[in-house]
């Protein structure tokens, strides 16, 4: 087991009230595996990621819950053991490459200033050798290493940005919107580009992404979050062709493919996702819910499992109330 | 669709090139450098049809769209819309059609002013074109807007303003704003880009129905293929301000010949895990669009590129009715069918 999250609770204390950014969420990923975390803006995918790494932006706090990386609670870790931590266990390759790199900064600077950083043994002249080493790795000329961010394309920024990841070894390495701003080519390549390493360097890979169709294609398992918490995860395979949670039946059957015949209409789920600061009580998706019931409003779905390895977190899958028109698959969702 | 109408809107060798800021060198040289933004594009929309421009970033898909509203002028060419040639025509004769052509912006975010409540916002055009005959009239208008793009009941939304919306909603506000004057012709620029996938297809849907129900004819750009597939009739494919294939959606993106184009419908991630797509990733980005190359834009790109491609420009031809490729080699077609895709490939993710 590699990381593995039970019950954790983010949220942001703010004056007009506490925003619930992510509530009881609890999920194992293995070692080498790939997983991909979805669901629509202000779910609380990018915040489970940035506790991950304990650097919750303002006024973000973990209030409770475990973060278990090889043994280790990562939630409780002092500040100086999470310093040691950060980048040599889990490293992150940010949300928006484009600006994410100091324009100023030649770019073999950026990364090499995290490898030295984290690692006091290795000499400045080591350093430029390894960082020349991942360019390579990464399918970059390595004699571009010197040329300043605005010399380089979308794409050759967002490897540059993977390589930061990687400059120490991580084991584990968080993607966030790794993509978008991207044209789908330059998309593929990196997509391509993630794989290939979570393939040969063994790196557990977590990506987290708004777009299914590139979960559907990079990753093994699949997470999907609606307002804060997990609706339902499993083997993307399985949960792309029966999902059981509504709100996953919903997303699944509104995805346009070049694949998917003309004839058949995508499907939409009505209203918008709630207000974190005043989430529906019960089931966090019964507002949107063509199924929900009283039971919804009062009694909050546990997330348990279905089939071996498939979870979901809704009273129908589960038996508690039955409807004749629910059953397993994305089809429900036009009906 | 083209059955024996004439096109609502069309445009034959259209081009926008931009003045660059030369450098010291060329200034010196006397040379002038351009952004060929567009370079002649040839272009019929029916009515009624929804005419998909694709491409990636800067391949001139959204200048074009403005070129053939009229928002930008263009370096040279012909814009005709509803038989009249956009340069032509008066001020005063280029407004009354304007009010015959709408657009629908990206970001709902800012294309909304929030200090106008919804009903300022959506009366706006009628007021500005003069087409309300009274008070009543303008607000049956409104509410007749509202309803069409289902924010019902209306009154209830007529005084908000921007801020108590969500993104879904505002974009169906800017579809209202665009549909009240009872216009032929609207360019979607990517009008579904900026929304939440589950929010995405409802807004597709929507513009599906209006389409049918109002006679619109729309120019939809977009760097979705999947989308385009879903909502479009044609498609036109473009590389650095050329066009590189045109044709329906079936022979496009389900036929594709142009070697471009199958590299970019390849790129499309498939939502369904079965599929397994023979991938051909394109290496490198688009070039730049000032200083183009002689010969086949594409080409420094293109694995098959050979001698010819880098001197000649190819013309864009038809390959057969209604499918336009621009392409000394064109390759095999690149089958994707929903059958195809479906044969169930077992596939070592589990």
């Amino acid at each position: 087991m590699s990381l593995k999250i039970e019950d954790l609770k983010v949220y942001y204390c703010m004056r007009r009230g506490d925003c619930r950014a992510v509530e009881d969420v609890t999920f194992e990923i293995e070692k080498g595996d790939a997983v991909g975390l979805v669901g629509e803006s202000g779910c609380g995918k990018s915040t489970v990621a940035f506790a991950i790494l304990r650097m919750l932006p303002s006024p973000g706090e973990i209030m409770g819950g475990h973060i278990y990386f090889e043994g280790e609670d990562i939630a409780t870790m002092d500040d100086d053991a999470i310093r040691e931590f950060r980048w040599t266990q889990i490293a992150m390759v940010f949300q928006g490459a484009m600006n994410a790199l100091n324009p100023i900064l030649r770019v073999s600077d950026q990364i090499t200033e995290a490898m030295l950083k984290h690692n006091r043994e290795l000499s400045k002249d080591e350093a430029i050798e390894k960082t020349r080493e991942l360019f390579k790795l990464v399918g970059m000329d390595p004699d571009r290493i010197n040329h300043y961010p605005f010399e380089f394309s979308g794409g050759m920024k967002q490897r540059a940005m993977i390589v930061m990841a990687l400059a120490c070894d991580p084991k584990f390495l968080i993607a966030d919107e790794p993509t978008t701003a991207l044209d789908v080519t330059v998309q593929a390549q990196i997509m391509q580009l993630l794989r290939r390493l979570s393939d040969e360097l063994g790196i557990t890979l977590m990506l987290i992404t708004h777009d299914l169709s590139v979960v559907a294609e990079t990753c093994r398992n699949v997470i999907i979050m609606y307002a804060g918490k997990i609706v339902e995860t499993g083997a993307v395979v399985e949960i792309f062709q029966k999902p059981w949670h509504p709100y996953a039946q919903g997303l699944i059957a509104s995805i346009p493919s070049i694949e998917r015949s003309r004839d058949q209409t995508l499907a939409s789920i009505p209203g918008s996702p709630p207000n974190l600061l005043d989430p529906p009580q019960g089931c966090r998706f019964h507002p949107r819910c063509k199924f929900a019931r009283d039971l919804c409003i009062k009694e909050d779905p546990v997330l348990l499992e279905v089939s071996p390895g498939h979870k979901a977190a809704c009273h129908l899958a589960t038996g508690k109330i039955k409807d004749s028109k629910w059953r397993p698959g994305k089809e429900v969702a036009l009906l | 669709m083209s059955n024996g109408q004439e096109p609502i809107v069309s445009c034959r060798g259209l081009r926008k090139w931009f003045p660059v800021s030369a450098g010291f060198f060329s200034q010196l040289m006397g040379g002038e450098v351009w952004l060929k933004a567009v370079d002649g594009v040839d272009l019929d929309i029916y009515p009624e049809e929804l005419y998909c421009l694709a491409g990636e970033s800067g391949c001139g898909k959204t200048t074009t769209g403005k070129l053939l509203i009229g928002l930008l002028e263009p370096t040279d060419g012909i814009v005709e819309f509803e038989g009249h040639d956009l340069n032509e025509i008066s001020r005063g004769g280029l407004r009354t059609l304007r009010a015959r052509m709408q657009t629908i912006f990206q970001d709902p975010y800012s294309s909304l002013n929030p200090r106008l409540s919804l009903y300022d916002t959506v009366s706006e055009p009628l007021r500005l074109n003069k087409i309300a005959t009274s008070g009543e009239d303008e607000e049956a208008r409104v509410i007749r807007a509202l309803e069409a793009v289902q924010l019902v009941p209306p009154e209830e939304f007529t005084f908000r303003y921007p801020h108590e919306l969500s993104g879904g909603q505002r974009q169906r506000v800017a579809i209202a704003r665009a549909i009240v004057v009872n216009p032929a012709f609207i360019v979607a620029d990517e009008p579904v880009s900026m929304l939440d996938v589950s929010i995405r297809s409802e807004i597709l849907n929507l513009l599906e129905n209006i389409r049918r129900e109002f006679h619109i004819a729309y120019i939809y750009v977009t760097h979705d293929l999947s989308v385009a597939s879903y909502i479009g009739d044609k498609i036109a494919i473009m590389y650095l301000g050329k066009i590189m294939e045109k044709g329906t959606i079936k022979e496009v993106i389900h036929n594709a010949v142009h070697p471009y184009s199958q590299a970019l419908i390849s790129a499309v991630p498939s939502p369904d895990p079965t599929v397994d797509r023979k991938r051909k990733i394109l290496p490198g980005e688009p070039g730049s669009p000032i200083n183009t190359p002689p010969g086949c834009l594409f080409a420094p790109r293109c694995e098959y590129a050979q001698d010819k491609c880098r001197q000649d420009e190819p013309p864009l031809e038809e390959v057969s009715p209604g499918h336009w490729v621009s392409c000394w080699f064109p390759r095999e077609p690149l089958q994707i069918s929903y059958d195809l895709a479906h044969e169930l490939k077992a596939k070592a993710k589990t």
